[in-house]
């Protein structure tokens, strides 16, 4: 599995309430809430994003709020991967819930700047920043992880179990 | 190689003589949370499952509290969905509008967990019952939906980050300047995939609603939970509310932490945390002159009938500074009760302050409080990220209700012990 896309690029610490505000909250819909996906922070990011491309950000990615909505609303606005230097733990639980590939690599959040052209592949954990010439790798999930994502996420991985 | 308190738990919960940092593991649920924001998206999920029944009703809270009462249609039709579902599945611990309150002060409050317990719930506060010695940590829906479905939810155990408390906290401290203390100290990813495990005898000095207040902000270091031991004050709470049986865990002598802090308590001053994160925290003689043009009291870190008590001792006999609101918001409805019985309403009514019902409301930016563009607010609330309670160009301090009925009364942030 691959992913590839033009780079959006993020700081230290982006919230779950810029990531989608709570006064959005009052739907659970992820076509309208990919509608004021990063609103607060970046109001153009909307009309810019195409479908697969990649979000990037440095540390602690996805702290706050554990609202679902976050991750869901970023997978909805077309985002195939997010590549963090960290993330907070409820926000990288729910991302390999709903099935929304995210990488850890330090070196690739540093390095990597907006508008680049990046290519992941999944299988072997390397990133690639074509714009720049650039390879990384990024940290590989544990098995039980990489199941949850094969199954394309926690509900249909449980289901799979118990049959 | 010893064990944490919340390995212990963990273990306990996994049908393991022992787990260590790292371990994947998969551990009974003794309570799994939600709320009117989380739950829907949990519900939608469980029509997933080949199993369709939830695994305990008893085990299952749905608490309406965010934007309740119903703040639009969109909200109202959220509730409806909660409440349907709870209908059908006959959820013991259901409440809405009359009988709720907000979740975190709500479950101690009924005794629906206890010390020992292991909890889930789809709201990123829910670290708050580690005040009571039980391993309680935030979810999203999905794993909700998944711990509804069968009782269980996976982990990777924890490492941990000791806090060893001394001392006592001087007058105007309280556990909400430790917290803020503490997050200042280590950043907001500070314990990020850890628990913050407090020991010492200063925890003596701190009541159970200074506990569950600095429980309740371990997320806003990054951490997985937070937890205390379980003392004299914690069993005698637990009777007070709860017909559960608790079980007390006790870290082992020789249990590894990541890093051990000490914190003289006696030294801590009131603090604030500046925008745009709880990281930013300056003690109060270093505020300077700052304007504000509302102030919150209330949310599920300091709703509780401790924080009414000491804001309405300040507020007793002053006024609400003109050009100021000031809204209060208690917890639940037996705080709401208890500070109507105790005069504490009546106080906050003639300073010029409003009485709302328990509601999270403004700390999230739902509604009943927003600001306006370049509008300050003081609040004892936990988050003061960019556009938290309105818009983008907003600001939250977060402070201590002491520090935030002070700052009512002055109309700039301020030390209650300016008005002595």
């Amino acid at each position: 599995m691959k992913a590839c896309g033009i780079v959006h690029k993020y700081g230290d610490n982006v919230d779950t309430d810029v990531i989608i505000p709570a006064r959005y909250l009052n739907s659970s819909d992820p076509a309208e809430l990919a509608k004021s996906c990063m609103e607060d922070i970046d109001p153009e990011f909307v009309k810019r994003v195409k479908p697969g491309d990649i979000m990037v950000a440095n540390k602690n990615f996805g702290c706050g709020s554990s609202r679902e909505h976050a991750p869901i609303a970023i997978k909805a606005a077309g985002i195939s991967c997010v590549i963090a230097e960290t993330f907070a733990r409820i926000f990288y639980r729910n991302a390999i819930n709903i099935g929304l590939p995210i990488i850890e690599c330090r070196e690739a959040a540093e390095a990597i700047a907006a508008g680049d052209e990046v290519e992941i592949d999944f299988d072997s954990g390397m990133i690639y920043d074509k714009t720049k010439g650039l390879e990384f790798k990024g940290q590989a999930f544990p098995p039980f992880m990489q199941e949850i994502i094969k199954a394309e996420g926690l509900v249909n991985y449980i289901n799979s179990k118990k049959n | 190689m010893g064990m944490t308190m919340t390995q212990k738990i963990l273990a306990a919960h996994a049908g393991l003589e022992y787990v260590e940092a790292g371990q994947l593991i998969e551990a009974d649920l003794d309570m799994v949370l939600g709320n009117d924001v989380t739950t829907p998206v949990a519900i939608h999920e469980m029509e997933k499952f080949n199993t369709k029944e939830v695994f305990d009703k008893d085990k299952i809270a749905m608490v309406l509290d965010h934007f309740t009462p119903n703040k639009d249609i969109k909200s109202a039709e959220h509730c409806k969905c909660v409440r349907e579902y709870a209908g059908e599945h006959n959820i013991t611990n259901f409440f809405d509008v009359g009988e709720m309150g907000i979740e975190h002060a709500l479950l101690p409050e009924r005794g629906l967990v206890v010390a020992g317990d292991v909890c889930i719930g789809a709201d990123s506060h829910t670290c708050t019952y580690g005040a009571l010695g039980a391993f309680s940590t935030g979810v999203g829906s999905t794993d909700m939906a998944a711990g509804m479905a069968t009782g269980k939810a996976w982990f990777k155990v924890p490492s941990a980050i000791r806090f060893e408390l001394t001392g006592k906290p001087a007058k105007w401290v309280s556990g909400k300047d430790v917290i803020l203390h503490i997050i200042g100290l280590i950043g907001v990813d500070g314990a990020l995939y850890k628990s913050m495990e407090f020991v010492g005898d200063g925890i003596a000095n701190l009541s159970m609603d200074d506990r569950f207040t600095m429980a309740n902000m371990a997320i806003e270091a990054g951490a997985k939970n937070g937890i205390f031991p379980v003392d004299d004050l914690t069993t005698a709470y637990m009777k007070e509310h709860s017909k559960k049986a608790y079980t007390v865990y006790t870290a082992d002598d020789d249990a590894q932490y990541d890093e051990t802090y000490t914190i003289d308590l006696s030294t801590l001053k009131p603090t604030v945390a500046f925008p745009h994160l709880p990281e930013n925290t300056h003690p109060i003689d270093e505020v300077g002159d700052i304007a504000i043009d509302q102030v919150v009291i209330g949310s599920c870190t300091n709703g509780r009938i401790e924080d009414l008590r000491i804001a309405a001792e300040i507020l007793k006999g002053r006024r609400v500074k003109k050009g100021l609101r000031v809204i209060v918001i208690p917890a639940t409805q037996a705080i709401y009760l208890q500070a109507m019985e105790e005069g504490l309403l009546k106080i906050f009514v003639e300073a010029g302050a409003i009485v709302s019902t328990p509601t999270c409301g403004p700390c999230l930016g739902g509604h009943m409080g927003i600001l306006a563009a370049g509008e300050r607010a003081v609040a004892t609330t936990n988050r003061n990220f960019v556009g938290r309670m309105g818009h983008v160009d907003s600001e939250i301090y977060l402070a201590s209700p002491a520090v935030a009925a002070a700052s009512a009364v002055t109309g700039k942030i301020s030390c209650p012990c300016e008005l002595e």
